[in-house]
């Protein structure tokens, strides 16, 4: 049963602070109606208990693609002043968990007929699935390196070209990172994980540019047409990002009291910003985040050798290069301005996309005058979208909007209504080549499991925050 | 001889996560088969021999907790050694100040030819967390992060 809401304006619905005691600022949704009938009802729950947490400003946020979430719902942005907490919950636990898309000088006719080969050369060189082992064997004081320094590690190692970062959310690089302030257990856990692509809904995707909404901003990405092939990249930082919010999460458990704060649900559990904890906390996180771009750049160097290996041609010749890069699961610290509010605020985003308008002094310099790109991933069946943050963003949404479609459906539902060998049959049918770990999870997967992408990323552009670029369909994909 | 009651059953509780209830008539019964339940997410448990054992041994002042400090544990050595377990003996000992745990777990290093995988779990949550004493043994409600 959904509470009774305030209609700002189209696709924006307000619930005020009188809906639950202890609300601190009223939450806002963003959905069509349609989305709103669908969205499950913990969404409500959670989004007005984060408007619960102290020092939030504004309004608790839910994006379009909502859905329940540990605490905090996937699709959630916060943002805190300098008295106010942060929280695991709210920055989930696949810390920098994002998406990258890679951009090719090659055509769905020069590639359709060598995609198996491509997805089998996928398979064989990105580790994928269940607990899977990297190729690169690092000792503890590289691993800190790959903390500290991110995609740029993996530059000076060999394992990328010398602008790839250029083309990454902060470079690839989170300031403050301190590997001392993370356990050598989740070292333990992450240090032979560099490289690879995990499992659930994490995947490697071959896919084909379907449609260009703006063919100027899309030609400033690097995409040019229609049929031209590009890879997007979902997965995180593995182990070792879940293990450093599992450490804090429960370390913050046991001092919430010593602070005063009390939570309406234990996966809330937060400390002060400004504490030791707090900060501690930041620093680590900055680690797994460093630690996951430098994953997903690991995986954009395989995934180099593979389009060599296959065509024959260097990566160079085939126009192998980044489009964007961006952290779906972070907390940033960010000057914003809206609604009477000004200052810096802790931006926690969970299931949320940075989304800067043009002009933002964040965005790496290529970006500056036309917007961050944001790339938006679908279901494996569906398609995906390449976005671009709007100034709507800045005046509503501490500069956030949605990441993907979002579930609809649980994993066993899924896997009630689809046989992961007749969805890769059925796909194999629509023109989609699927090599999974687990032909269980790829059932959990199917597109039925999540809402409908077009609708999810519309909603954002009616509102003014994000406008779509480009749609992208899959031709082929690895998953775990 | 009386029919043997039920291990475990997945449970459908979330979407985008995995969830089960296990079941035990003592609670070294239960701690084993919540071990089972969790490996059997992430791969068919009859795929995988037991070739390699470890031991762990953990403690807590509460068995809710110590349960959860279990499955953590498995989540952590499935990850730093790459393997899959799918036997677990458990012994759990209650003292009047804390609960004992000391378990030989049997598996082998993941082998994706080999393994009919699953899906990989990133860590065991509180939420919604069963511990339930029942008239005659014990049962336990866990949602794994996927």
């Amino acid at each position: 049963m959904l509470p009774s809401m305030k209609r700002i304006s189209e696709v924006v619905w307000e619930i005020p602070t009188s809906y639950k005691e202890g609300m601190r600022v009223p939450a806002r949704i963003y959905a069509t109606e349609k989305l709103l009938n669908q969205m499950d009802a913990e969404v409500i729950n959670q989004i007005t208990n984060v408007a619960c947490l102290p020092g939030i400003q504004g309004y608790a946020m839910a994006m379009p693609d909502a859905h329940w979430g540990y605490g905090f719902p996937i699709g959630g942005v916060a943002a805190m002043d300098e008295e106010g907490v942060i929280s695991p919950g709210g920055l989930g636990y696949d810390l920098n968990c994002g998406v990258r898309l890679i951009r090719t000088n090659l055509t769905e006719t020069e590639v359709r007929p060598k995609v198996k080969e491509l997805l089998d050369e996928f398979f064989r060189i990105i580790p994928t699935g269940v607990g899977c082992k990297g190729t690169v064997h690092l000792s503890v004081p590289q691993f800190k390196e790959v903390m500290v320094a991110g995609a740029k590690w993996c530059e000076e190692n060999g394992f990328g070209w010398a602008k790839d970062s250029d083309k990454i959310e902060d470079y690839g690089q989170i300031q403050g990172a301190d590997p001392e302030r993370v356990s050598n257990r989740s070292i333990s856990r992450g240090i032979d994980q560099l490289g690879t692509l995990g499992s659930g809904n994490h995947y490697c995707e071959i896919q084909t540019v379907s449609k260009i909404f703006d063919a100027n901003l899309a030609k400033a990405f690097g995409i040019d047409q229609v049929g031209q092939i590009c890879v997007m990249v979902h997965c995180g930082s593995r182990g070792f990002g879940h293990q450093v919010a599992t450490d804090y999460l429960r370390i913050f458990e046991g001092i919430m009291p010593r602070y005063g704060i009390k939570v309406r649900d234990p996966q809330l559990a937060c400390a002060p910003f400004k504490s030791r904890e707090g900060e501690d906390y930041f620093k680590g996180m900055a680690c797994a985040a460093n630690n996951a771009f430098a994953n997903r750049q690991l995986i954009t160097h395989r995934i180099r050798e593979a389009f060599s290996r296959v065509f024959k041609r260097s990566a160079e010749e085939m126009g192998i290069q980044i489009v964007y890069d961006v952290a779906h699961n972070i907390g940033k610290i960010e000057h914003h301005e809206l609604d009477g509010l000004k200052g810096d605020f802790l931006v926690h985003r969970k299931g949320s996309t940075r989304c800067f308008a043009p002009g933002r002094s964040e965005l790496p310099h290529l970006f500056k005058q036309t917007g961050q790109p944001v790339n938006v991933g679908g279901s494996m069946e569906t398609g995906s979208y390449l976005c671009v943050g709007l100034e709507g963003a800045m005046r509503q949404t501490f500069g956030s909007t949605m990441h993907g479609s979002g579930r609809t459906m649980s994993r066993a539902a899924a896997k009630r209504q689809v046989w992961g060998e007749e969805l890769q049959k059925r796909m194999a049918q629509q023109g989609i080549l699927v090599k999974a770990a687990s032909m269980s999870g790829l059932a959990e997967e199917a597109g039925v499991a999540y809402k409908d992408l077009t609708e999810v990323v519309d909603t954002m552009e009616i509102a003014g925050v994000s406008k779509k670029l480009v749609e992208l369909r899959p031709i082929g994909n690895i998953k775990g | 001889m009386a029919e043997q009651s039920k291990q475990f059953e997945i449970l459908d509780l979330i979407p985008g996560e995995a969830a089960f209830r296990a079941y035990g008539s003592t609670l070294s019964e239960l701690f084993s088969n919540a071990a089972s339940a969790l490996f059997s997410v992430m791969v068919e448990l009859s795929s995988v021999e037991d070739k390699v054992e470890r031991i762990v041994d953990l403690d807590d002042p509460d068995q809710e907790s110590l349960l959860i400090d279990f499955l953590s544990e498995l989540v952590y050595l499935k990850d730093a050694e790459a393997m899959l377990f799918a036997r677990f003996e458990v012994a759990v000992e209650r003292k009047e100040e804390e609960s004992r745990l000391h378990a030989s777990i049997w598996g082998e290093p993941i082998n994706r030819g080999k393994h009919r995988l699953g899906v990989d779990v990133k860590g065991v949550t509180l939420h919604r967390y069963e511990f339930k004493q029942l008239p005659v043994g014990y049962s336990a409600q866990v949602i794994l992060d996927v």
